[in-house]
């Protein structure tokens, strides 16, 4: 690497070629052409560049960095470790499927210029990268806040849209706030001694008041971008406003760069740990995956749907991280290795499904104009590749082994398990309910994506529009099966990525992820006796099996194949319509989980010539949290605005007040 | 990893091929009996394989090729978990590459992939077949993940062989724990086979059918091979419940080759048992509304969870 110059140097260049590209895509902001063709397949190459220089540098020790520029005596510091390059990498692999998607994706349209898109883009991947390299308060809020703003353009890029403004507005506004607890945050790490770089912040000495509180508010503001309950209201609104490249972004990059927030300031900044902590982030992060898949089972929008399931995957994450907090508390740091291994395989995991899964949603909307579940369907026929690299994105999401899904899954499970050991009985015995919630989630994951995929790509289409569709391009194929790749990929071979994680975790607690038997292909955390897991040779028997069964059968009995209209029982008028659409399909788990729903329903009477059956779900901690907070900051408001009625001479009145009751004070 | 481990595993597993029909036909024999019916051959399974075999296959005009290859995927992973489960042995070199989680991993993948399946044809009776096993699916796999859990807390391994290597070599005394997960177990195997109290597995064309729903539109050798996938099934959950709750007589780890035969012999007289047992509950129990289901299963859970936390807090 010497020969090459640092890495950190490598990581700022490629941030500044994101943002040069930027600018570019201003030059012609109309062309299509140059735009797609050009610009955003070198900003792939940049996330290729990025990911490459952050795997060579991972197991390096961490080096900084102070740019000249900045405030006066305050100038950025910069700094690169192995959490920053796993998070790196992780951003370098994932936004260049995104990038090469979205050259073909992006096409004129009413909302923002292809130029002022490319621009925001290119803004968003520079701002996460340099959020990860960020090495003090200041430098890390300009980047966090340049973050935010350009996702918030990007939502918002069909503004004539009022729905979408009201998205973007929201998503601000909770971000805002989450940014506020951040900063805050950073105020009670510094610890007296006013300086901002997170090396003060390290040496910080708080008490244990402090800390906690550093943790609470920690916890409150990366749980804003994160989108944990009750903070994830933005998310369901966001995801479907912004166009799907975007949306692949924020959910499978950019909630990331809020884990990574958390796990910077709990185990690199803060000292000290306390167990508790660690359950609230178990409970926290078990509630909100609970609460994100059960909503997720009754979406009827396809990207609303992933959204809230970009909310169950958060919640896993939290909880694994919660875990590693509680398992480094109690002094045992092997477990906490392996819990936080798992928290950080599934943030990969997810960045990989997850953005496979909205860019598919991308081309789906491309190729029929519709999001609505119950429009759709039957595009497997029409949209092969699409479907295809989209049933690899939706088994793996649903923690099917042999694919990237199931390994943090099964890596989780093994660290709530083995918990005996924890020296407080109840914690002891909470921790295993904890892995029945997380098993629940899991398999109502597995529902909700047969919903996803069996509505959208399977059946018969429910309109006839929908005959006229057509695959994605190539480009967007190529984005789909990068993606896709890194899915199988991850789920098969996923001891590489151990050397990866053991690296994060020596950095972070001190001790390296244990591989018991090394091998490149048995998975053994804790000990070969306990678990392991061998994904391919795993794969390697399913294939064999299933092409022994396939072979066998079809050489002895060849029978001819015919095709035929359905049977379905002998009823000859089938439609379209009486497939299950996606209302169908989340009734039982409606049933099953009502008390978390606020629902309307319009039931039709047996004697409506022409019935009409409508429900419409509701989350209710809207109605429960934030309406009556809106109001009573409207009612903050007018009180307020009494005060004011645009008379100069009132106003002249305030400020004469004003002024003597200072002198009062002073004097 | 010896010849003779990977020997026994092969056996194994052809060993689960070959007997499941017959286990199935033993069930639907002892149930006509107790049903004071005339019953079918014990054979009778093998029968309508080989004559679905034989036949030519009828596909719907748009039947995509998941709808296809699914019987093929369905069957393939039934005969892994055959692989997974000791059932005569505990030296599976298999046993090392997949663990409990794994297997119900394995089980997982088979329902998505038969929900898809039915779904693909769009007919009302597929799709509707599609949900319903995915409810059943989502409430028993927790259910079968706790009791996995529970057993795996006894010995602290989730990898099968190991759990049945230690359980053999306790003697013979009652844990609480273990009796709640048999019970719980027991549900689950009920709600996942499409038995009775869940689901009816005789029945055809019946609004409050789960499993049959699904398949309505295979013929032939897909219809076959997802025959002989259900009762692969239904085999691998009697060998999963043997070797979690019973499971005496199965080889040791340093077992000489010999003790595969009584281990063999005693695998056939367990099954006949509890084909017989299986037969009585279905026999004495009455079909559950649909709606009912996810309470039967959250007894399940419930008594799953319970076993795990008595074996946590008593130790038993």
């Amino acid at each position: 690497m010497a020969a090459l110059g640092s890495p950190i140097v490598w990581f700022l260049a490629v941030a500044l070629f994101w943002f040069a590209l930027g600018v570019l895509g201003l030059a012609r902001s109309r062309s299509i052409l140059y735009i797609g063709r050009m610009l955003f397949p070198l900003g792939a190459v940049g996330g290729l560049v990025l990911a490459a220089v952050a795997f060579g540098a991972i197991a390096s020790t961490p080096e900084t960095l102070v740019l000249p520029i900045g405030l006066p005596d305050l100038p950025f510091h910069l700094r690169a470790d192995a959490l920053t390059c796993f998070f790196l990498l992780l951003l370098g692999t994932v936004a260049a499927g995104i990038s090469i998607f979205a050259a073909g994706y992006f096409r004129a349209g009413t909302g923002s210029t292809p130029g002022l898109l490319c621009l925001q883009y290119h803004m968003f991947l520079a701002s996460m990268t340099l959020v990860l390299l960020a090495d003090d308060a200041y430098a890390f809020m300009v980047a966090w806040e340049t973050m935010a703003l350009s996702s918030y353009f990007l939502v918002t890029s069909q503004h004539r849209v009022p729905e979408i403004r009201r998205a973007g507005f929201l998503y601000l506004l909770i971000a805002h706030v989450g940014a506020i607890a951040i900063l805050l945050c950073f105020g009670v790490l510094q610890g007296g001694s006013w300086q901002f770089t997170f090396d003060a912040m390290r040496t910080a000495n708080l008490s244990s008041t402090w800390a906690t509180i550093a943790f609470l508010l920690a916890t409150f503001g990366f749980g804003a971008k994160a989108g944990l309950v009750p903070l994830h209201v933005w998310l369901p609104e966001a995801h479907p406003a912004a166009p799907s490249p975007v949306s692949a972004l924020m959910s499978g990059v950019m909630l990331k760069t809020a884990v990574y927030g958390l796990l910077r300031v709990t185990f690199d900044l803060l000292h000290v740990q306390t167990w508790w902590w660690g359950l609230l982030l178990v409970g926290l992060g078990l509630f909100t995956a609970l609460y994100g898949v059960v909503f997720a089972a009754v979406q009827t929008d396809m990207k609303r749907l992933l959204a809230h399931s970009s909310i169950e995957n958060i919640g896993i994450i939290f909880a694994a991280v919660g875990l590693a907090i509680a398992f480094d508390a109690y002094q045992m740091p092997e477990l906490a290795a392996i819990a936080l291994a798992a928290g950080l395989l599934h943030c990969l995991n997810h960045a990989y499904f997850k953005s496979l899964l909205f860019l598919a949603t991308g081309s789906v909307l491309h190729a029929t104009g519709e999001r609505n579940l119950g429009k759709l369907g039957g595009l497997a026929r029409r949209m092969p590749w699409v479907a295809g690299l989209a049933l690899i994105g939706t088994a793996a999401i649903a923690g099917l082994p042999p694919l990237n899904g199931f390994v943090s899954e099964w890596l989780l499970l093994q660290a709530f398990l083995f918990t005996p050991t924890v020296p407080q009985p109840f914690v002891n015995m909470l921790l295993p309910l904890g892995a029945a919630l997380l098993v629940l989630t899991a398999a109502l994951a597995g529902y909700v994506m047969v919903k996803f995929y069996g509505v959208i790509f399977l059946g018969q289409p429910r309109e006839p529009k929908l005959e006229q569709a057509h695959d994605a391009g190539r480009l967007e194929r190529l984005g789909l099966l990068w993606l896709a790749a890194g899915c199988v990929l991850l789920g098969v071979l996923p001891v590489p990525v151990f050397a990866l994680l053991s690296h994060v975790s020596e950095f972070l607690l001190d001790t390296p992820l244990a591989n018991h038997t090394p091998s490149l292909w048995l998975l053994a955390p804790i000990s070969a006796a306990r678990a392991s897991y061998s994904p391919l040779i795993f794969f390697v028997s399913i294939l064999l099996v299933v092409a022994i069964a396939f072979v066998v059968v079809r050489r002895l009995y060849h029978g001819r194949v015919r095709r035929a209209p359905p049977w379905d029982c002998g009823y000859p008028a089938l439609t379209a319509r009486m497939q299950d659409t996606a209302e169908g399909f989340g009734q039982p788990i409606r049933q099953i989980f009502e008390s978390f729903f606020r629902m309307t329903r319009e039931l039709p009477s047996p004697f409506d010539a022409r019935p009409h059956y409508r429900v419409q779900v509701a989350d209710r901690l809207w109605h429960a949290l934030y309406l009556p907070l809106a109001t009573a900051v409207q009612r903050t408001a007018e009180l307020v605005g009494k005060l004011q009625h645009g008379r100069i001479a009132t106003y002249l009145l305030y400020s004469f007040v004003t002024l003597l009751v200072l002198l009062m004070i002073v004097l | 990893m010896n010849a003779i481990d990977v020997l026994t595993q092969v056996v194994e597993v052809l060993i689960a091929i070959a007997v499941a029909p017959l286990y199935l036909g033993w069930v639907n024999q002892c149930r006509a009996w107790l049903q004071n019916r005339n019953a079918p051959p014990l054979l009778q399974t093998y029968r309508l394989i080989r004559k679905l075999l034989h036949k030519d296959a009828v596909l719907a005009t748009h039947a995509s090729p998941i709808f296809r290859g699914v019987p093929y995927v369905l069957f393939g992973t039934m005969v892994l978990v055959a692989a997974i489960i000791p059932t005569i042995s505990v030296d599976l070199p298999f046993g090392r590459v997949a663990d409990a989680i794994a297997l119900v991993g394995l089980f997982a993948t088979a329902r998505v992939a038969i929900a898809l399946a039915a779904m693909d044809i769009g007919t009302a009776f597929g799709s509707l077949g599609a949900r319903r096993e995915m409810l059943i699916g989502f409430l028993a796999e927790p259910a079968l993940l706790m009791v996995f859990f529970t057993t795996s807390l006894l010995v602290g391994s989730t990898a099968l062989p190991a759990t049945v290597a230690a359980l053999v070599q306790h003697e013979l005394a009652i844990y609480p724990s273990l009796a709640f997960a048999a019970v719980a177990f027991l549900m689950v195997l009920l709600a996942e086979n499409a038995r009775i109290p869940i689901d009816n597995p005789a029945t055809h064309l019946e609004l409050t059918m789960i499993h049959e729903a699904m398949v309505l539109e295979y013929s032939a050798r897909h219809l076959a091979l997802i025959e002989w996938a259900s009762a692969l099934k239904l085999f691998n959950y009697a060998c999963i419940g043997f070797a979690l709750f019973v499971p005496w007589g199965i080889a040791g780890g340093d077992a000489p080759v010999t003790a595969l035969l009584p281990a063999t012999v005693l695998l056939a007289a367990k099954l006949l048992v509890a084909g017989s047992g299986l037969a009585l509950i279905e026999t004495v129990s009455a079909k559950l509304r649909i709606f009912r289901a996810p309470e039967f299963l959250a007894t399940a859970f419930l008594l799953a969870v319970l076993g795990m936390l008595i074996r946590l807090l008593l130790g038993s």
